[in-house]
């Protein structure tokens, strides 16, 4: 309840609690998944499953960029960065992240020349500044990201730039959405939609989730009001019987998303066949590539890349964790192996991830952890 | 980099219409807002920033409670401020 205390519209937040009770059937359970790691984030930076009925649990989703990349693309990424000419630039967050032969941090420190920059068009002008070099960008990150990539590929491309590409890992959120809901080993009753990777797609691509998988599905903002709100949607919705796509956040997501940004990222990449992402393994038609208009731009065909495929140490649970079969402090490593100091799985690394939130901000769901630790 | 993160378009650069100055609490950057050209923001507005580009408008109350928001999310927001502060994009 501290949650409430520290909460500026209190109020607001407890009669929606109410309402959110009031909704749920006597001795049914709901299992409502997150999406996206920022929504994780604030789940357990206001403690909002504790604000819950016990008979509701929120299962923590894919949505986490740095999450999902499999060791062996961070591994192709430092043998780019070894090549003498290269400078490599990356995201911060993507810095700490373990390969099978350790993170950007670990190559840096071994003399690989890896930078980190705020934007891809920060990494363009790196190579404005460097034409003796050749500066690649890692692009990760789901269709928020994407568009960025994009635009940053269009503008070198009409100043003749020749010594910039992108080694692109932009993945997309449908089809791991897709592959949750054909997981046989988890039941769902719902999905808490992304919010700003739907500023770009809009909420009409959820559609097939509640017509084919009969599953509602309601686009929500990021303050712990919304989520709430959120939540009582999806709860009103089964009480009615209903399955829609219901868009919360509507004063930032339009249905249609942003045009202008899907043709970039249409004009500059296409679909790969099939995608590794760490933890959920191969899933087809799950990321971007560059199309071969643009292959002077495109980092694996200028470089050859191992492509090893590195399998997650075996005490790494994170795929259990990014599918919400395990929550993060059933991961036997978690809190004493694996810390955001030494991560062994990418879900410690990334602020978004399911484990570094709830390390961050356990405090706030203490029960919840008796309660596991009991069983 | 997956939250946006709210600024306010100061001045629309008048060689270059694709940035705008965008004030960020308190960060002043050129932000690439060449995603918003069905519905280009003016001085005053209020966009969405990521990784260097506006992806959104909002309006000026959306703006503080999602700053509100940020501010409340303590060390990931401190390290997007200062990864933007190191950003110079033209
Ligand atoms: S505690 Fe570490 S290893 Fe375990 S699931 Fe979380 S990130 Fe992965």
């Amino acid at each position: 309840m501290r949650f409430v205390d520290e909460y500026r519209d209190a109020d607001k937040a407890r009669a929606l609690a109410a309402r959110i009770a009031a909704l749920c059937e006597p001795g049914r359970q709901y299992r409502f998944m997150e999406v996206c790691g920022g929504h994780t984030h604030t789940i357990y930076k206001h403690g909002l499953e504790d604000y819950l009925p016990e008979t509701v649990t929120l299962v923590h989703g894919p949505g986490c960029p740095v999450c999902v990349i499999p060791m062996g693309r961070v591994d192709d990424a430092v043998h780019i960065a070894r090549q003498s000419e290269v400078i490599l630039t990356s995201f911060g967050d993507m810095m700490r992240v373990p390969g099978g032969e350790g993170s950007f941090f670990d190559a840096k420190a071994n003399g690989a020349d890896i930078r980190m920059v705020y934007s891809p068009l920060d990494a363009l002008k790196l190579a404005r500044q460097h034409p003796d070099r050749h500066v690649v960008f890692m692009a990760i990150g789901f269709e928020t990201t994407a568009p960025s990539t994009a635009m940053t590929v269009l503008r070198a491309a009409a100043e003749g730039i020749t010594n910039f590409s992108v080694f692109c890992n932009h993945v997309t959120i449908i089809p791991a959405i897709k592959a949750i809901l054909d997981s046989p080993d988890l039941r769902l009753d719902g999905f808490l939609g992304p919010g700003h990777v739907s500023t770009v797609i809009g909420a009409r691509p959820y559609e097939f989730i509640a017509a084919e998988y009969g599953k509602p599905l309601v686009v929500a903002g990021f303050e712990p009001l919304d989520l709430l709100q959120s939540i009582y949607l999806l709860l009103k919705q089964l009480s009615e019987g209903r399955a829609e796509v219901e868009n919360q956040y509507r004063r930032v997501v339009p249905w249609d998303g942003n045009p202008v940004a899907l043709r970039a990222v249409a004009e500059v990449m296409e679909l790969r066949p099939y995608f590794e992402w760490r933890g959920l393994g191969f899933i087809s038609h799950s990321a971007l590539r560059v199309r071969d208009t643009y292959a002077a731009f495109d980092a694996e065909r200028r470089f050859t890349v191992p492509g090893v495929r590195v399998a997650d140490p075996k005490s790494c649970q994170c795929g259990e964790v990014l599918k919400g079969v395990l929550k993060p402090w059933e991961c036997k490593v978690f809190g004493t192996a694996c810390t955001p100091e030494t991560p062994i799985g990418t879900c410690m690394v990334s602020p978004e991830g399911a484990c570094a939130a709830y390390y961050n901000f356990g405090r706030f769901t203490r029960s919840r952890v008796k309660e596991a630790t009991a069983r | 980099m997956c939250l946006g993160i709210p600024g306010e378009v100061v001045e629309v650069l008048s060689d270059r219409p694709d940035l705008a100055m965008v004030d960020v609490s308190g960060v002043r950057r050129a932000i690439n807002i060449g995603l918003l050209t069905e519905d280009p923001p003016k001085a005053g507005e209020w966009v969405l920033v990521h990784v260097g580009f506006a992806l959104s408008k909002i309006d000026e109350a959306e703006a503080r409670s999602a700053l509100e928001f940020l501010e409340s999310l303590g060390q990931a927001y401190a390290d997007e401020l200062a990864a933007l502060r190191e950003s110079r994009i033209e």
